[in-house]
């Protein structure tokens, strides 16, 4: 199974749709041909140095290099899960929420997959454990952050309704119960999406990608089905996890409901 | 006076109640009276309130009758002196959905004594006027049957006739025993229900001439 080695011609060739996709702009006064451009410009730098990076960590053969690359991508994770909502925590309560959310629910189904599934010798392998990690805390990220911005956002905005049942004796956990709901099912709806489209909408990327590099089908089709399932425990765990955290932050001993932790 | 003497006296005593934007408040009420509170907007009187209640973080003593609020959780203390905002919030699509099925029926039978008609009890919340709805928000609070009321504005919305039906309703809590606090611009609200009344003026709170003193 060797890949089809591509050249940088090739690349070059398939590079001329990014500057279609700016005529197209300039053309229909769209405006976002400085967006396209910069945007792919980013991607490429940014793949290239991760290409390179993994190739030197994976050489290593360093746990502790393993270990700090893979702290790196998740905190980066938490990061933007933090500062994503419009309405966001002051301080630094939103990323922590949001850090403890991805370092548990990363750890959990990496870990899983890691020691059951895959299991490379050693289990800690750079090469699996990085990959599985970026492609979980894709998925951590897309549904923390759903969650997140939609119990913020629906919070703020109920706030007359949760104060009517909180001044009536209703304690804080039934006031708001239907909004966590939404927001944990919010973060959930991209991997639902994802599942019931694979293969029958579209060809999901790791097992398209894995095919170009000339797995048996078959096989790819394997990996797909076990990283679909770790992205759906990470997700569940990654958007109940931070929005239980965000809901406890919101309130108080005296069960009130504190906006004023907003800004 | 010691704590022993706090303990034993009924009513609703404020003590030393500040936050950092008011206070401190020092109040009381006795048992089946009413304060009427009057004001500038923005003068505090909702925070007022709000603190009472527990809503918003206040440092002092608060009790009712006797019991200080800190020995009990947010949701017991505010289950025995609920608040009622001037335009309250409704969290379900009909109006029987925010009662308990077991206070439906004196729900309905105030609906019927503030001047609502059956139909509106069925209703969404969405098709109600802001009187209706005022009046429906009351109610939720008085099916509670509390030792103690906080109501913002209560009849603000609401005409004469319908002021009225509201003014009897917590008079007959009153001649209970319920200790009512409310905020009102209606002078002749604080003399009808024989209310002490206070006015607040820049986040402080001084008692205002008696009404019924011109009788």
């Amino acid at each position: 199974m060797n890949a089809i080695s591509l050249s940088p011609t090739d690349l070059a060739v398939a590079g001329s749709l990014i500057a279609f996709d700016a005529l197209l702009s300039i053309l229909l006064k769209l405006n976002l041909h400085r967006q396209v451009l910069w945007s792919a410009v980013r991607m490429v730098v940014q793949l290239v140095a991760i290409g390179y990076l993994l190739r030197l960590v994976f050489a290593l053969h360093s746990p502790a290099a393993t270990v700090v690359l893979v702290v790196v991508m998740a905190m980066v994770a938490a990061r933007e899960i933090a500062v994503r909502p419009e309405r966001r925590f002051k301080g630094a309560e939103g990323l922590i929420l949001s850090s403890t959310g991805v370092a548990i629910a990363t750890a959990a189904t990496v870990a899983l997959a890691l020691l059951t599934a895959i299991r490379p010798h050693p289990w800690y392998e750079a090469r699996y454990a990085i990959s599985l990690a970026g492609i979980v805390l894709g998925s951590v990220l897309n549904s923390g952050s759903l969650a997140l911005d939609t119990l913020l956002t629906s919070i703020t905005r109920e706030r007359p309704s949760i104060e009517a049942q909180l001044g009536l004796g209703e304690s804080f956990q039934a006031a708001t119960r239907t909004l966590v709901r939404q927001a944990i099912r919010r973060g959930l709806m991209p991997i639902v999406n994802q599942m019931s489209a694979a293969g029958v909408i579209t060809l999901p990327g790791i097992m398209t990608g894995q095919i170009l590099a000339g797995l048996d089908p078959v096989e790819a089709v394997k990996y797909q089905i076990l990283l679909m399932f770790l992205l759906a425990g990470a997700s569940g765990l990654s958007a109940a996890i931070i929005a239980y955290l965000a809901l406890g932050r919101l309130t108080d001993e005296r069960q009130r409901l504190r906006l004023d932790r907003l800004r | 006076m010691t704590d022993d003497s706090a303990a034993s006296q009924s009513g609703l005593l404020v003590r030393r109640l500040k936050s950092d934007l008011a206070g401190p408040f020092d109040f009381a009420v006795e048992p089946g009276g009413c304060a009427v509170i009057s004001g500038p907007s923005g003068s505090g009187k909702s925070l007022f309130l709000r603190m009472i209640a527990d809503l918003d973080p206040s440092a002092g003593e608060v009790r009712l009758n006797g019991t200080e609020r800190s020995t009990m959780t947010g949701p017991a203390w505010r289950r025995m002196l609920p608040y009622v905002p001037s335009e309250a919030g409704w969290w379900l699509d009909g109006v029987i959905d925010h009662f308990a099925p077991a206070a439906r029926d004196e729900a309905r039978r105030l609906a019927a004594d503030f001047g609502l008609v059956e139909g509106q009890f069925e209703a969404e919340v969405a098709r109600l006027s802001t009187g209706e709805r005022q009046r429906l928000a009351i109610i939720r609070a008085l099916v509670l049957r509390s030792p103690a009321l906080l109501l913002d504005e209560p009849t603000s919305a609401l005409d004469t006739e319908d002021a009225m039906r509201v003014e009897a309703a917590l008079q007959a809590r009153l001649a209970q025993g319920c200790v009512i606090v409310m905020i009102s611009h209606d002078a002749g609200q604080a003399a009808r229900l024989k209310a002490a009344a206070y006015r607040m003026v820049e986040r402080k709170l001084e008692r205002a001439g008696l009404p019924e003193a011109r009788a």
